[in-house]
């Protein structure tokens, strides 16, 4: 994957790309993204992968400009659009698929393909979402992965919390990244999606991890049952960070919108 | 120098085993350990406190607001505040004070404060704090990344709306208003002296000294560890040129206990000091600080929640909280000896005295308190001559006010004059 910078009205953005075939815009999660994340290496063995960070993830800085949820839909859809791409078929991780749900919504000409992995923006009162913004580190992986145990050791290799210049930079990176998602997540990451998403014209998968505790299955299946002609992938033995455990599976519901 | 009776208004029944059976103290105590019917005796007690220390000579009465919080049952301070102005007479109602970003719209606050002054014959002192991540966006939902935006605006409203008196006109980010026009408004000119309570943000420094604010560390942790912080503030002051250093730019709280002897004082309060520092401050780290709440530049500057130290609260003795300076106890010369030492070391002005403490009973508090402003509080007055004469930062009462409770002997008809 490498690294580039496109110019964008409301900021500089920064993203990857790698990989050759059709073009793929991938949007990430509110935990971010590194180049060696495994649902990019596996999309980019099919697909010309474009993945845009947001401001204030991948070492960039934080963006004022970018209140709400219109301003980040349109400020994403900027970014597609800057990068030149021949109809993108649109993919988002949880934050990013509920931010690539809103571009499907507000612009339904512009996304003819559409892939939400457990996306967020959606609040069902029988199942509430935790709140990850009062999680503490070591209470995440238990929400994160099917696998709990070894996803905690995903996430911690190689950190040490111990050393403060390192819990110094870990604390502004957090306060960059979940800041920003904040913005459209906290305290309950919902901001009107569901009036919305009949006007999605895109051909549309939903993936769900069945045993995601963040974001549990009635979520995919009400983003499948809303969004015209959807249809909800199942993924067993994958959490939330089905993009993790499961990228092969996230990669051939992509293939199936064709 | 200006002394401020405070009190946080502590849940004073919270079990020995609290903090072992529960998560936080904050945002999602448990509500069966508030007792209603109690309650009512809590309140009246902490008020009869307040009014208490206006008899004894403290320049104000401080009170201030917490949300879904065991030690502080006060979520609306501007309630104790009002009944504050009918029963006190000469202190200054302190009210430290409202988080302006959680009013809608913020004209409530410019409102209440007036009628506050009003009612207070010109005692009012107004606190706009941004407010604590707990009660700011874990109760109240506010967005962390936006909060500072919205509090910046709301304050410019507020000032607006006190000093202008025409109506006019406000399309803010967050609020928008056609005809602003403040009735009441306040006696004192032109508005009320502010302090912003804050804990370390470079922002908020440059905000009070930017407008002429009173910048009020309320930190529990003392006089000692707070040297740094205040430190960072009177750099500031002085790198942005203000025109003085006058003490009275700063505010600084301090729990303090005051007995006949310093071995006295370890047995009257050591039980209240042990409820309040290891049972009232066991908040979850979760709730500390939620991201995006801070700026950057304020973590970069190293500045941490003090609701969530990196390696936790432990159990703090008494003599941990002497030697540490969280507290200052002991006889009247001890006492005094270790203000002398905050207030020349801190160069504050203004102290908000935490003089009840956890569960501590009513009559102990008087003790205390009668000691201070008796023994402590007249050796205090001149510590900083620097304060000489500098009214910027307090308020500035009517000479003639009125007391409650001041209506005709009796009643009888008064028949209008003809016209």
């Amino acid at each position: 994957m490498q690294t580039r910078t496109v110019e964008t009205r409301r900021a500089p953005v920064r993203y990857l790309e790698g990989g050759s075939g059709p073009p793929l815009v991938y949007l990430h999660g509110a935990m971010g993204m590194t180049p060696g994340d495994p649902v990019l290496g596996a999309l980019a063995s099919r697909w010309h992968v474009h993945a845009p960070y947001l401001p204030g993830y991948g070492g960039t800085e934080t963006c004022g400009e970018l209140r709400d949820m219109l301003d980040f839909t349109l400020h994403t859809a900027d970014d597609v659009e800057a990068l030149a791409l021949e109809t993108p078929i649109l993919v988002g991780h949880s934050m990013g698929g509920m931010i690539a749900a809103e571009m499907a919504a507000i612009a339904p000409h512009d996304v003819s393909r559409l892939a939400l992995i457990v996306p967020l923006g959606l609040w069902l009162d029988d199942h509430p979402i935790p709140d990850v913004f009062s999680l503490l580190p070591f209470e995440m992986p238990a929400y994160l992965f099917h696998d709990a145990e070894a996803g905690a050791k995903q996430m911690t290799a190689g950190l040490d919390m111990d050393d403060p210049e390192f819990l110094k930079a870990f604390l502004i990176g957090n306060a960059r990244q979940m800041g920003m998602a904040g913005k459209i997540l906290f305290p309950i990451p919902e901001r009107g999606l569901a009036g919305r998403l009949y006007r999605i014209k895109a051909r549309t998968a939903v993936v769900q991890g069945q045993s995601d505790r963040l974001v549990p299955p009635p979520y995919g299946e009400a983003f499948a049952a809303a969004i015209p002609g959807a249809r909800l992938v199942i993924v067993p033995e994958a959490g939330h960070m089905v993009v993790v455990e499961k990228p092969e599976a996230v990669v051939e519901a992509v293939a199936g919108l064709g | 120098m200006k002394f401020t009776w405070f009190n946080l208004m502590p849940w004073p029944y919270l079990p020995d085993d609290f903090r072992q059976k529960n998560r936080s103290v904050w945002v999602d105590i448990d509500q069966r350990l508030f007792d209603p019917a109690k309650s009512h005796e809590v309140y009246n007690t902490y008020m009869d406190l307040l009014e208490y220390a206006d008899t004894l000579g403290f320049d104000g009465v401080g009170v201030n607001e917490h949300h879904q919080n065991g030690y502080g049952i006060m979520p609306s301070p501007n309630l104790i505040a009002a009944a504050l102005a009918r029963r006190t007479k000469d202190a200054a109602i302190v009210v430290l004070g409202n988080s302006i970003a959680l009013y809608n719209p913020p004209v409530r606050v410019a409102e209440e404060f007036a009628m506050l002054d009003c009612i207070s014959g010109g005692r009012l002192v107004a606190g706009f704090p941004v407010g604590t991540s707990m009660d700011t966006n874990y109760c109240y939902g506010q967005i962390p990344a936006l909060t500072r935006e919205k509090y910046a605006e709301a304050h410019d409203l507020i000032i607006k709306a006190w000093t202008t008196r025409d109506p006019f006109a406000f399309n803010g980010r967050y609020t928008k208003l056609r005809r602003v026009n403040l009735w009441p408004r306040p006696i004192q000119q032109p508005h009320p002296p502010v302090h912003i309570p804050g804990g370390g943000s470079v922002e908020t420094y440059d905000f009070c000294i930017d407008n002429t604010y009173s910048y009020s560390y309320l930190s529990f942790t003392g006089y000692i560890r707070a040297k740094a912080l205040m430190q960072g503030y009177w750099d500031r002051v002085a790198e942005r040129n203000a025109p003085d250093a006058s003490p009275y730019r700063a505010g600084f709280a301090q729990t303090i206990c005051v007995a006949d002897t310093d071995a006295e004082a370890e047995r009257l309060y050591a039980p209240h000091l042990h409820y309040f520092y290891n049972r009232c401050l066991h908040v979850y780290p979760g709730y500390a600080d939620a991201p995006g709440y801070r700026t950057i530049k304020t973590i970069q500057a190293g500045a941490l929640s003090q609701y969530a130290p990196p390696k936790g609260f432990g159990e703090l003795t008494w003599k941990d909280l002497i030697e540490g300076g969280h507290v200052i106890a002991g006889s009247a010369e001890t006492v005094r000896e270790r203000m002398e030492e905050l207030i020349k070391g801190l160069n504050v002005g203004n102290i908000f005295c935490l003089m009840h403490v956890g569960d501590m009973p009513a009559e102990t508090c008087m003790y205390s308190s009668k000691l201070f402003a008796e023994k402590v509080m007249p050796k205090l007055r001149g510590a900083l001559p620097e304060c000489e004469g500098d009214e910027r930062f307090w308020c500035k009462p009517l000479a003639k006010r009125v007391a409650a409770g001041a209506l005709p002997a009796a009643a009888a008809p008064r028949v209008p004059e003809p016209a």
